[in-house]
């Protein structure tokens, strides 16, 4: 009220971004007559040093006390104005962005046109900056434990760094180990070093370091809180084995006589017993019933494994239980599946016996998987000639558009070992190789001596003649139709997003992109952030990744916790919710409209009472707030509505 | 009648998706009718009817009000709560003797630039046709000659707005 | 004030006269207000002429209460006339301070209206079809009456309003508390509304709870619970966007509140506010399921917009100009 209003309006050039599109000098020019400007001016780029030296040069010499940039997009650059206006005293919410240039310069042809928008739009920020109030930031404490969803390779990286930088840290797996993808592997490419040589150790690190709290066979049920403060709910599936009486002898799982159903672990080549282990190095190595298939829980009689457990450890009566923990930091990495080739019936996969999966493949190749690493037909007899299908629901708009990045190398590496253990004919179906990785390239021409026929062109379609396998492509080199008669086929399935990608991105509140895997902050400087403060991606749950970027990217998304946590405190964005008491009714509306009940209601006063530290400032309560107590800073009825005036005074 | 009427929608976007997807239209040099001018809330859960006949009583041509796909809300649900509001405000709309293709609510996400411009194109097509959004008509004459017979701005009360005590 | 009596008028405008009735309810205050006040203008009591009021000079009268709404010539005529001569206009009741009940003209054309009077009622007996007209022949006179307008204004769309009183109409207690404080010269800044700033929900005494609606029902389609929020039991009900002054005599009786006393403090569109609070009360994650519970509110705008119409943003329904 008492201060005389003075807006500064900065019209940014960016180059020739605006300027190709927009007449900024024209509309700095309509802007030094709107009411309250006292200085408009248009510049090169507002945003480089000389352009925010100008700001801070009007605020101090001109008493400019409300700030107007018409540029680039607000995502992009108001945080940067907004600390330009206070390093001269003046509150960072005097300030407003017109965005001119993805708005305007960008998506505009005629020039005419785009001065005339960039007018409407500088004329709404000139309107509402005068009703902008002061806000500011606030802090709250900080909680200093992580939690990681996922205990797959990425996990697993990310959960030892933030141990080793002295956090306590969870992870929470949904399979009775952790491992994730990496552990069913057989070799790794470019190096071929063996998968479990390196994996185990890691594996076993995480069970053995004090800070670090596995919850295997668990998921996460629900997350309340924000940044710094969220409280997790995490469901601990009933094991049927009591943890810390079992020492994992093994002795249940001889014992089971229930031995007949399919190994998804082993990718269903083989079969398991009802209480078992997943795989030899599990980590805890300790067994879980599976209840579907239990005879005790099927038919009420059994109850073997308890009867020879030398411990007592078997618990038919288990529940699940749910625990809640709380966490500064979340980290996702819950990784991908393999795309299920069944879904197009033109690759044969469950209607031909030799025609499998990579990752079946990769396990019929591990010396310990169920062939102790002997490459099979159905029949038992090794296989003359194998082909290897690229691109097999990738790179294809009916299944998925994106390419899965790992399956041309892991294509190679399957190709080298199918060569190795059969030497028979192995051919290698691509669209394009792209090996991208260090050393890939290299590999890729090592292969190439190895003496695998490459044909450049997709599989389209396996068909069976006379009991003989036939692929059919069309290979572009000779720009011919073929088709070649084998006696296996591996599909390169693609890498997809997990089936509970969907339902984990609605309890964590996180976006996921059109392809459906997790969407980042920024797809290119900010990768390992999601939109929601203080959860992070890494892996292949934000986008198809091989090993050395997973771990890279664990690496990375623990040193984004660890950096959070460690400041100790939590800023958060003063855009909030706030209650004008005097106003408010009481009618309670706005109470269930708050998806983090940030909103409680006072019932001395019986006003509704928001908490600031929750509250994430959508504004839904004001949106739906019928006396206007409720009011959304810095997005007010008032601000809007001036706003509105604004871009229609044009 | 030499040129062509230009509609002026509002667009009400939310910060997450539908302002991302209309940032990431320009970044990706996408080209749409220069008709919409976006205001910036930052959930569409925001967004009070009272906005939208704002924006009709400042006298645009359309409201254009679009958010995350359902789901993808970036506060988890304020979308469902416009949409819940965009349902009834339809039938208000229409008995106010607006006509329905002057309001839409789309979903557009963070890395939707080509449905944002298809949304845009289609909300101005359907707007040139219908012609521009008539204002308080024929009554409100008698109100802005009364101001004229005193001088005060006729400015104000053709905008529409300015109700209250 | 001085210890000279008060010098008081009261008019009627576009109305249906209870605001005269309820300044009549006053009952015996109307005694307390004869000892401080000389009445000197109120046509439904006293006989006056429009050459009386006209004669006053300007500012004469203290206070000048005026109820109903703006419809037609002399409605204006005679408030500019009134808000010259009365050092304070006082808009008492709803009509004048928004529109009122009468407004709900303004989702019909002047046209539509007068057709509709003159012309198709059943009881109509009008063979030639005769609409008055402002001016008219008769017997080789000119016969002059006021223009009806083409749409229902509120008072302050032509006179500076210093105060509002609104209610349809507003209770006796609430004018003579106004009447009190006039004389006392204790009246708030000038364009304040005189009623507490909070909603009827919170003079509601009814138990708030679920504020989840899964099917909206008319008031006859059942008989609510007398402890429970109306529209908790999917009764529309106005009275988290209505001003607070009525005590809640409407949900008194187990009726949903109609929202006659007019918007809450610095609320532009009553309406709308109504509308989108009592939508959101039908919030799931099911669009359709949702968009089938909010149809069964079969006339928002009649139903938000009860009382407002002319106060609201659109202030009615917009007529394609007639080329
Ligand atoms: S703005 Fe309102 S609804 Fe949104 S988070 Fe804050 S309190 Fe909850
Ligand atoms: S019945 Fe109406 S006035 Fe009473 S609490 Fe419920 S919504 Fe509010
Ligand atoms: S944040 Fe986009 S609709 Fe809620």
């Amino acid at each position: 009220m008492s201060e005389e209003i003075k807006i500064g309006v900065y019209v940014c050039h960016c180059g020739s971004n605006i300027a190709d599109k927009v007449d900024c000098a024209a509309v700095a020019e309509f802007a030094s007559k709107l009411p309250n400007v006292t200085v408009a001016r248009d510049f090169q780029y507002m945003c480089a040093d000389p352009g925010q030296e100008l700001i801070r040069k009007d605020i101090k010499e001109q008493g400019i006390n409300r700030v107007v940039v018409a540029s680039c997009s607000p995502r992009m650059h108001e945080p940067t104005f907004r600390k330009v206006c206070e390093s001269v005293g003046l509150n960072g919410y005097f300030f407003e962005m017109a965005n001119i240039r993805e708005h305007v310069s960008w998506c505009t042809e005629d020039r005419e046109a785009a001065t005339e928008k960039a007018k409407a739009l500088v004329a709404a920020a000139v309107a509402r900056v005068p009703l902008q109030e002061p806000l500011y930031e606030r802090y709250a404490d900080m909680n200093d434990r992580v939690l990681v969803i996922g205990g797959g390779i990425a996990g697993i990286e990310a959960a030892l760094k933030v141990s080793g930088g002295n956090k306590e840290v969870v992870i929470v797996e949904k399979e009775p180990s952790i491992g994730g993808t990496m552990a069913k592997l057989d070799k790794t490419f470019p190096t071929l070093d063996c998968s479990a040589c390196i994996l185990t150790p890691k594996m076993v690190e995480c069970a053995q370091r004090d800070n670090v709290k596995l919850y295997t066979y668990s998921e996460v049920e629900k997350v309340d809180g924000y940044v710094g403060n969220f409280t997790v709910t995490i469901r601990k599936k009933a094991r049927s084995v009591d943890l810390d009486k079992c020492t994992g002898c093994g002795l249940c799982i001889t014992k089971c006589p229930t031995k007949d159903i399919p190994h998804e672990w082993e990718e269903n080549l083989t079969t398991r017993t009802a209480i078992f282990t997943p795989f030899p190095q599990a980590v805890p190595n300790k067994p879980v019933i599976d209840r579907e298939n239990c005879r005790y829980f099927t038919t009420g009689k059994c109850g073997i494994c308890a009867k020879v457990c030398p411990t007592d450890a078997v618990d038919f009566e288990q529940e699940d239980e749910l625990v809640t923990e709380d966490f500064g930091a979340i980290i996702v990495a819950t990784g991908f599946e393999l795309f299920d080739p069944s879904v197009g019936p033109q690759w044969g996969f469950g209607k031909f016996d030799n025609v499998i999966t990579s990752l079946q493949f990769e396990r019929m190749v591990n010396a310990s998987g169920p062939t102790k690493g002997k490459v099979l037909l159905k029949n038992g007899e090794e296989p003359k000639s194998i082909a290897i299908l690229h691109c097999i629901g990738s790179r294809d708009e009916n299944y998925h558009e994106y390419c899965s990045r790992f399956c041309c190398t892991a294509a190679l590496k399957l190709a080298h070992l199918a060569k190795e253990k059969t030497n028979g004919d192995v051919y290698s179906f691509y669209i394009d190789m792209r090996t991208f990785g260090k050393g890939y390239e290299e590999f890729y021409n090592r292969i190439m001596s190895e003496g695998i026929h490459f044909i450049r062109g997709k599989g389209t379609e396996v068909v069976e003649r006379k009991g003989q396998l036939l692929v059919r492509t069309e290979d572009t080199l000779l720009g011919k139709y073929r088709e070649v008669p084998v006696d296996m086929v591996v599909l390169m399935a693609a890498c997809q997003p997990g089936q509970d990608t969907e339902k984990l991105a609605q309890t964590l509140a996180i976006q996921r992109s059109a392809d459906g895997f997790f969407l980042e902050a920024h797809p290119k400087l900010e990768p390992l952030k999601t939109a929601t403060d203080g959860i992070f991606l890494c892996g292949a749950c934000q986008g198809p990744k091989d090993i050395p970027d997973s771990v890279a990217q664990g690496a990375g998304a623990a040193s984004e916790a660890l950096s959070l946590i460690s400041a100790g405190k939590v800023k958060i964005s003063p855009i909030v919710a706030r209650c004008d008491e005097d106003k408010c009714g009481g009618c309670m509306i706005c109470i269930n409209l708050c998806p983090y009940t940030a909103i409680s209601y006072d019932e001395e006063k019986k006003v509704a009472v928001v908490n600031e530290a929750k509250c994430k400032g959508c504004g839904t309560c004001s949106g739906s707030c019928p006396t206007g107590a409720m009011t959304n800073t810095n997005f007010t009825d008032e601000q809007i509505m001036t706003q509105i005036e604004g871009v229609l005074a044009v | 009648m030499t040129k062509e009427f230009e509609p002026r929608i509002v667009g009400i976007l939310c910060n997450w998706c539908s302002y991302a997807g209309a940032d990431l239209a320009g970044i990706s040099r996408i080209k749409y009718p220069p008709n919409v001018r976006i205001v910036r809330v930052m959930c569409s859960g925001r967004v009070d009817p009272s906005f939208v006949l704002k924006a009709f009583a400042e006298g645009a041509d359309g409201v254009l009000v679009s958010g995350c796909h359902p789901v993808d809300c970036h506060y988890i649900e304020g979308n469902y709560k416009m949409w819940a509001r965009k349902v009834m405000l339809e039938t208000m709309l229409q008995q106010l003797g607006i006509e329905p293709e002057r309001f839409r609510l789309t979903w557009v996400s963070a890395n939707e630039g080509e449905l944002f411009k298809q949304y845009v194109t289609e909300m101005v097509d359907a707007v040139k046709k219908l012609g521009p959004f008539q204002k308080p008509v024929n009554w409100m004459t008698e109100l802005l000659e009364h101001e004229r017979s005193l001088g005060t701005a006729v400015q104000e009360i053709a905008a529409g707005g300015g109700v209250g005590e | 004030m001085s210890d000279k009596k008060l010098k008081l008028g009261l008019y009627w405008a576009a109305g249906c006269g209870g605001c005269d009735v309820a300044v009549l309810d006053i009952d015996e205050k109307i005694l307390d207000v004869a000892e401080v006040a000389d009445i000197h203008f109120w046509p439904i009591a006293m006989d006056f002429k429009y050459k009386d009021v006209a004669a006053m000079d300007d500012g004469f009268l203290d206070v000048c209460f005026l109820n109903g709404a703006i419809r037609n010539s002399e409605n204006k005529e005679v408030a500019e006339l009134l808000r010259a001569k009365s050092k304070v206009l006082v808009a008492l009741g709803t009509c004048a301070c928004y529109g009122g009940v009468i407004g709900l003209a303004n989702f019909c054309t002047r046209e539509e209206i007068l057709e509709t009077a003159f012309k198709k009622t059943v009881s109509t007996d009008n063979p030639e079809g005769i609409i008055p007209q402002p001016v008219s022949e008769v017997d080789g006179c000119e016969l002059h009456i006021p223009e009806v307008y083409e749409a229902v204004y509120k008072l302050d769309d032509f006179v500076n309003v210093d105060y509002y009183l609104p209610g349809c109409p507003p209770r006796a207690e609430l004018i003579a508390k106004a009447i009190d404080a006039i004389v006392a010269g204790q009246l708030p800044e000038p364009g304040s509304v005189l009623l507490p700033a909070k909603t009827v929900c919170d003079e509601c005494k009814r138990e708030k709870k679920d504020r989840h609606v899964d099917e909206f029902k008319r008031p006859w389609e059942l008989i609510p619970d007398e402890e429970k929020c109306l529209l908790d039991q999917g009764l529309v009900c106005m009275g988290p966007a209505t001003r607070a002054g009525c005590g809640a005599a409407c949900t008194n009786v187990n009726m949903p509140c109609r929202g006659c006393y007019g918007p809450a403090e610095g609320v532009i569109d009553q309406g709308a506010k109504a509308m989108s609070a009592v939508a959101v009360t039908a919030v799931s994650t099911n669009l359709a399921e949702m968009e089938k519970v909010i149809s069964q509110v079969k006339d928002p705008a009649g139903t938000f917009y009860m009382y407002g119409l002319p106060n609201s943003l659109l202030r009615g329904r917009q007529m394609k100009e007639a080329k």
